[in-house]
């Protein structure tokens, strides 16, 4: 998508430095611990830089700090943000006010709370640019043509709309165009695309990239996927610890990485395979898991229709789809917790009934599921011991020893037995997520439906937690993988289902849909996906990439 | 939780955070009404031991302001004024303490299996509470004391009656909230009986409404005891009461304050320490829920 050569552009955008950054240092307080410290960069008329790091790597706090603003009980100490002519880190409160939205705009993650509900757009489009020298024509006018630029109708119909009437994607192209209105100096983007499918999040990479460009606005990208910043920015700044470790050009640093963390970061990304799979070797024995002509809904909305899958023992299924396909719908079905289905739902031959409560508890037993978000998904009052022997208890029976079934448990999740005592607010998001998985082996299943499992996770963590499925389906365990994750798709899957608007699309062996998938909307899916390669040495240990590591996975 | 696992005091990397009370204890609003509190509390139980005389005994003329030997002189009747202080306290702190605990425990039970079972069930609940809500607090209280009679029982439950509705409410709030997390979730797909949900996934993680919500009904029940007292509708003389006390020597308040003024100040005194403890718990739960530290 991008194209490398237009970056090296004339000499006075090469010079037009917009946005300077000198040793800035923000501490929070009463700790006084620095959330980052002493970070200087600087970006160019036109071009973006991609922030990246983990969560908790101090991203957002920097990012909202170049527009002088600050969490709660966070303080700059020291340092300089110097934008066009001005130096925010110096100015008053009011002074910064009068500024943003002029010179510094700022998007944020998501756009539905972002956007007022109770105001028309035009209303807020035009609050956005809050310039009093200018008359109520011209205000429209300016509106109406920063509409027309993010590719939005620009009628008065559209005007008087409210947000809750836009799609995920017109909401943010909205909130794009509520921070270009005022024709700013920097914009700060704080992940604009993580709520939206690869297709819409391609067209608002797309407008974002031609906005900065054609204004000559300096634009920062937050953003943990790497993916999506190698794609858009021209330099990468990555955040490890509330330091920046590596800032350089995208292109150098994707094929030169100077610092371990960013390498690490880097390898971490799944690639998106579309050659070089396995063929499975066909089976003909009766599935452990057959679903036929099923069909799901909420009251009288159909969300499913007609869907047919099946998966193996010892086999991974991916079902892949964006949000609003079903397929949460369709993984819950299987778990019991949505009961509103219709059609065959076979587990090891016999039917499965609608509600969990309804199944046999050895049912209940050999299905097991792991939920999206592990930092809903644990009992904050319980220690780590409790989440585990309580369904253990329940499903299996009391232990002759509870010690050895948690020890266990947390061995197969690749946790220390010690982590046993620990309460969930005492971990972090992929710990967190490892004990809701040591949950749900404690009672040996056979088929484990995982929901998301690794979307609320940071992309390294991500990466440990697949192999960790991985090593799990080596054990015989089937799984049914839900994500929207083509890349990781393509890399654990053994076949995958492609879920549109409530009905499988595509359907085969992962090897095969990817190479030459037959279905349209497969074909814009891998199209959309956002990848690049490495070329540094080492860079082929990359997830994806593992012709070798699959042989050493066996010995 | 269980022994074996908190004495372990392990090299936990990650120190949990501080919780409801620990927080809430940080407020320097909470270490006053604590005191306050505590001083009234202390008053009440310990009085009835180091009181000079019986509640019953007369030493002095009614309303004889500086008799010797009662301090605070005597009341309508003659007994004297710091013994009766002394022991009206109990009956208050007990009355209003049974009412709000019942009443508290009768709304967590009836707004977490509303908040919970949803349907028919939180529709039949939540409109029976209406119907109570709208009866107002002391006039119901008077009404069904004055019919029935009053006796300490029904003092009991008609307070808890009426505090139900308004705790369940807030539970029912704080139920859904829990509900919708996937913990709970967790524990249906596995088929947990629902009662045991109930009890292990939802009672735990509503625990900072429903302190908030005791210390607020507690001192409301203290203000309806005292009330009910005062207009003859509470305990009956010649029983020590705080209440009552102030009733009884109303007349006499112009040349004989004391036996007024001590049991008003410590009512006000309990109120505003439990309102300031309260007050605390709330902040701290709010904190907590927020996620935000500090």
């Amino acid at each position: 998508m991008t194209e490398q050569t237009e970056k090296n552009t004339g000499p006075e955008t090469r010079n037009g430095v917009v946005l300077e950054v000198d040793g800035i240092t923000v501490i929070g307080r009463p700790s006084d611990v620095e959330i980052i410290s002493d970070v200087s960069l600087t970006v160019n008329r036109g071009e973006i830089l991609g922030l990246v790091g983990e969560s908790g790597s101090g991203k957002t706090t920097l990012g909202l700090s170049l527009l002088a603003h600050l969490k709660r009980a966070t303080e700059i100490v020291r340092g300089r943000v110097r934008v066009g002519e001005h130096d925010l880190a110096a100015l008053s409160e009011r002074q910064v006010r009068r500024l943003r939205g002029r010179a510094v705009a700022y998007i944020p993650q998501s756009p539905a709370s972002a956007l007022n509900p109770a105001l028309r757009l035009g209303v807020q489009l035009s609050e956005a640019l809050h310039d009093a020298s200018l008359g109520r024509d011209q205000v429209m006018e300016r509106v109406r043509e920063v509409l027309r630029e993010v590719a939005l109708p620009d009628d008065d119909a559209f005007l008087r709309r409210y947000p809750h009437q836009l799609s995920g994607g017109q909401q943010q192209r909205v909130a794009i165009a509520m921070a270009f209105v005022g024709r700013p100096d920097l914009i700060v983007m704080d992940e604009p695309t993580t709520g939206l499918d690869v297709t819409t999040q391609a067209h608002v990479l797309e407008t974002i990239r031609s906005m900065t460009r054609d204004y000559g606005t300096a634009g920062v990208y937050i953003s943990h996927d790497m993916a999506v910043v190698a794609d858009l920015a021209d330099d990468v700044a990555v955040m490890y610890r509330g330091e920046l470790v590596e800032h350089g050009r995208t292109t150098e640093v994707l094929s030169d990485p100077r610092h371990e963390y960013t390498r690490r970061l880097l390898m971490a990304v799944p690639l998106l395979r579309t050659s070089g799979h396995e063929e499975p070797e066909a089976r003909t024995d009766e599935p452990l898991l057959r679903i036929g002509d099923l069909s799901a809904g909420y009251g009288r909305t159909r969300v499913l229709e007609g869907i047919d899958l099946s998966v193996s023992a010892g086999e991974c299924v991916a079902l892949l789809g964006e949000s609003g396909s079903g397929k949460t719908t369709l993984s819950r079905s299987v778990a019991g917790l949505h009961h509103q289905f219709s059609g065959e739902m076979l587990f090891d031959g016999s039917p499965l009934a609608t509600s969990s409560y309804r199944r046999t508890a050895d049912q209940r037993r050999r299905i097991q599921y792991v939920f999206q978000n592990p930092y809903e998904a644990l009992n904050p009052r319980k220690r780590v011991r409790e989440q585990i022997l309580g369904p253990y208890r329940h499903l299996v029976g009391r232990p002759d020893s509870p010690d050895r079934v948690v020890a266990e448990a947390l061995e197969r999740a690749a946790l220390p037995a010690s982590y046993a005592d620990r309460f969930p607010e005492q971990l972090s998001g992929g710990e967190r997520q490892r004990v809701c998985i040591a949950r749900a082996v404690a009672t040996r299943p056979d088929l484990l439906v995982c929901d998301e499992i690794t979307s609320a996770l940071d992309v390294s963590v991500q990466a440990e937690i697949v192999k960790l499925l991985r090593s799990l389906q080596d054990e015989g365990m089937a799984l049914l993988f839900v994500t929207h994750n083509i890349a990781l798709v393509s890399n654990i899957a053994d076949r995958v289902a492609i879920l549109n608007k409530g009905e499988i699309v595509e359907y085969g062996p992962v090897g095969t849909v990817m190479s030459s998938p037959e279905h349209e909307y497969t074909r814009a899916l891998i199209a959309d996906t956002p990848d690049f390669e490495l070329s540094f040495p080492g860079a082929p240990e990359r997830l994806g990439m593992d012709a070798e590591s699959d042989e050493v996975r066996e010995v | 939780m269980n022994a074996s696992s908190t004495n372990t005091v392990s090299e936990a990397p990650a120190r949990r955070r501080p919780g409801l009370f620990r927080t809430a204890w940080r407020f320097g609003r909470t270490k006053v009404g604590v005191v306050l509190t505590g001083l009234i509390v202390l008053i009440a139980v310990v009085g009835p031991f180091i009181a000079p005389y019986t509640p019953t005994e007369f030493v002095a003329r009614p309303f004889e302001a500086d008799a010797a030997g009662a301090m605070f002189g005597g009341d309508n009747r003659g007994r004297d004024v710091l013994t009766r202080f002394l022991w009206g306290g109990w009956t208050l702190l007990l009355l209003a303490g049974a009412a709000a605990g019942i009443g508290v425990a009768a709304g967590t039970v009836v707004g977490i299996v509303a908040g919970y079972r949803r349907g028919w069930v939180d529709d039949v609940l939540m409109r029976t509470n209406d119907v109570l809500l709208a009866f107002p607090q002391l006039i119901a209280a008077l009404l069904v004391m004055s019919i029935i009679g009053p006796k300490v029982w029904l003092i009991v439950a008609v307070i808890a009656v009426s505090h139900m509705p308004r705790v369940a409410r807030v539970i029912r709030e704080a139920t859904r909230k829990v509900i919708e997390q996937d913990y709970v979730k967790a524990a249906e797909a596995i088929g947990l009986p629902r009662w045991r949900i109930m009890v292990v996934e939802i009672l735990p993680n509503v625990t900072s409404p429903l302190l908030v919500e005791l210390g607020l009904r507690l001192t409301y029940s203290i203000g309806v005891v005292a009330v009910l007292g005062f207009l003859g509708m509470g305990l009956q003389p010649p029983t020590a009461d705080w209440g009552l006390m102030i009733n009884e020597n109303r007349q006499g308040m112009a040349v004989q304050p004391w036996a007024v003024a001590l049991p008003v100040t410590a009512i006000a005194i309990l109120t505003v320490g439990a309102n300031l403890i309260t007050d605390g718990l709330s902040r701290a739960a709010i904190g907590i829920d927020r996620g935000v530290e500090k």
